[in-house]
């Protein structure tokens, strides 16, 4: 019986010939990362040596990155004795892929660990962020876990008692509409899915809208496959996977990790790409989907665009190139976060930055902090915001009172300019 | 025996169970004080202590969202015991992982108010006089349980490893 790709990767990092879904495994870890919450993690780790009589040291400090990017810079001292606790924990264990809250190395965690290649096809990544998904992107296994799981990981180097998962495969094909982006694509999946469509399951991505596809693109799919539920949301590795991590100045050979011909997949979902519009999740759960054209026109208080999700140079360049010239409405605010430094130094040097201070909207510092209401750009009772951000249960924003909904760049720099909901123009700006 | 003092739908996310604001707050000791702070009345019953060792029920994908640990640590803190008809992946490792048990029921029937006493693999409603089978857990995940959560699992390991 043929292989998934989670399979191949899984068996490998076992090695083993070949393993099923529901095999209960301890695979190798590749990349292991946290953000603040590492000082959690600290703690369990020193837990775990708690009466071994052994000094407590990672077991190997390559495969650990750490990045600052929920709540930077610190919005209070408990935030600030959190991330000094890490420093220290950092320098004592000479973890080298640490980002602190600096230009010229920060950023959101997910999207440092891919533009500085810390992942490559075939790795098992675990992370401390349910969003560690989007490294599903690279052909990788990529799957979130809590702090005490990865205390274990940090102890020994392994992710205990994994359990196989199924497969489900989704194939897309045609062609993404002018207006329809990949967050639009992942947005439908998981109206059609559900939130829990997915759960304990990987969703791998074909077809040849996914070929076609950008990493930029590939990254959303995967980032959000989480919001079905699922364990991991992997890209089959191809030219376009190795022309990204060359430009991250990767240069070794890469092993592709591929889907034998007759693996076997719990679930086909097959997606006619020429059919798809612009889509907004209402509030306040991710697979509450909708046509933008169904969704009742009001008034915006806050747009956001930013995240892992949707913070890239080319959301970026859509948002500019739609507002370029123009006003964010009146009675509306609109916030930018980059999602890393790498990034806002590009838009500032395309002129992007420009184009969104003139035309009204406020542009943060890369970081988490607003997307979950931790530090930010937090709503008013009864406000309404619009954000390319990936979730909008009751309080993400930091307000039970308030509402979100989640669009692409294209839909929130278009509606940035309305005050209210509007779609995109189709072939041009 | 335990009183359901809760019960919520489907898809009750980590941010409801324990809000984004408070994440700073880590310690086990100290996450229980905002165990679901934006249910101002379960908040307030399990602060105060009156709701401590009680029942949640819920529907399905409970603890879908965010893999921060707090939300397994705050429900810990009350001793609450969580019956869904199933959870969201990390909630659920998570939660064995500290050695909190959540209950997976599919066909749980129980309301507000009833007192229900989990024995034998089934739920039982003493109100009702109905029981409800238990999906047990894997045996991997269980033997973290028996083991009394992750961390002397993890130790355990760590010693023989040592040993060779």
């Amino acid at each position: 019986m043929g292989m998934t790709i989670v399979e191949k990767i899984l068996a490998r990092a076992t090695n083993q010939k070949s393993v099923k879904a529901f095999d209960v495994l301890e695979p190798a870890v590749d990349v292991a990362m946290s953000h603040e919450n590492a000082a959690l993690v600290i703690n369990q780790f020193n837990e775990v040596y708690q009466g071994t009589g052994l000094e407590p040291k990672v077991w190997n400090p390559d495969n650990i990155a750490i990045i600052f990017d929920h709540r930077v810079p610190a919005e209070s001292s408990k935030t600030a004795t959190n991330q000094k606790k890490i420093r220290d924990f950092v320098r004592f264990n000479k973890i080298r892929k640490f980002h602190d809250i600096r230009s010229d190395e920060g950023g959101i965690c997910h999207q440092i660990l891919a533009e500085y290649g810390y992942i490559k096809p075939g790795y098992v990544v675990v992370g401390t962020d349910s969003h560690t998904t989007t490294h599903g992107a690279f052909g990788a296994f990529a799957f979130g876990i809590g702090a005490t799981e990865m205390a274990s990981v940090w102890t020994l180097g392994n992710v205990l008692n994994v359990e196989v998962p199924e497969t489900i495969k989704i194939v897309v094909n045609g062609k993404l509409p002018a207006n329809v982006y990949p967050k639009d694509l992942i947005l439908y999946i998981i109206g059609k899915i559900s939130a829990q469509g997915a759960n304990f399951k990987v969703l791998e991505f074909h077809g040849e809208v996914i070929s076609n596809m950008s990493m930029s693109g590939r990254l959303v799919l995967s980032n959000m496959a989480v919001e079905a539920g699922a364990t991991a949301g992997i890209v089959p590795a191809d030219v376009e996977t190795e022309r990204y991590l060359k430009a991250a100045g990767i240069t070794e050979k890469l092993n592709f990790v591929l889907p034998d011909s007759d693996a076997k997949y719990c679930q086909v979902v097959e997606i006619n790409a020429n059919e798809l519009t612009p889509m907004i999740a209402c509030p306040h759960t991710v697979d509450n989907v909708k046509s933008i054209n169904e969704v009742e026109k009001k008034h915006i208080d806050q747009i956001v665009i930013g995240s892992c999700t949707n913070g890239r140079i080319d959301d970026l360049e859509i948002a500019a190139k739609i507002m370029k010239g123009k006003k964010v409405a009146v009675g509306t605010r609109m916030l930018i976060f980059p999602a890393s430094w790498n990034i806002y130094k590009d838009a500032m040097k395309k002129g992007y930055l420009e184009i969104f201070a003139d035309s009204g909207a406020v542009i943060m510092n890369p970081g988490c902090g607003c997307c979950l209401g931790v530090h930010q750009g937090a709503l008013g009772d009864g406000e309404v915001a619009l954000s390319t951000t990936n979730r909008n249960f009751k309080g993400r924003m930091g307000n039970p009172k308030a509402e979100v909904y989640l669009c692409s760049p294209a839909v929130a720099a278009t509606s940035a300019l309305k005050g209210e909901l509007t779609e995109p123009a189709i072939g041009g700006f | 025996m335990a009183k359901v003092v809760y019960k919520f739908g489907d898809d009750i996310s980590t941010d409801a169970i324990y809000p984004g604001r408070y994440m700073a707050t880590v310690l086990p000791t100290e996450t229980p004080q905002f165990c679901f702070a934006d249910y101002a009345e379960l908040n307030k019953n399990l602060n105060s202590g009156e709701w401590k060792n009680s029942v949640l029920i819920a529907d399905n994908n409970f603890g879908c969202g965010s893999s921060r640990e707090q939300a397994a640590s705050t429900i810990l803190g009350h001793g609450l015991i969580v019956i869904a008809k199933n959870f969201a992946r990390i909630f659920l490792q998570n939660s064995i992982n500290l050695g909190l048990n959540l209950i997976t029921c599919p066909d749980l029937d129980a309301k507000v108010g009833d007192d229900v006493v989990v024995e034998n693999n089934k739920v039982v409603n003493k109100t009702t006089g109905k029981s409800f089978n238990i999906v047990p857990l894997p045996e991997a995940r269980r033997a973290i349980v028996e083991a009394g959560g992750l961390i002397p699992y993890t130790r355990k390991k760590l010693i023989d490893k040592n040993k060779k």
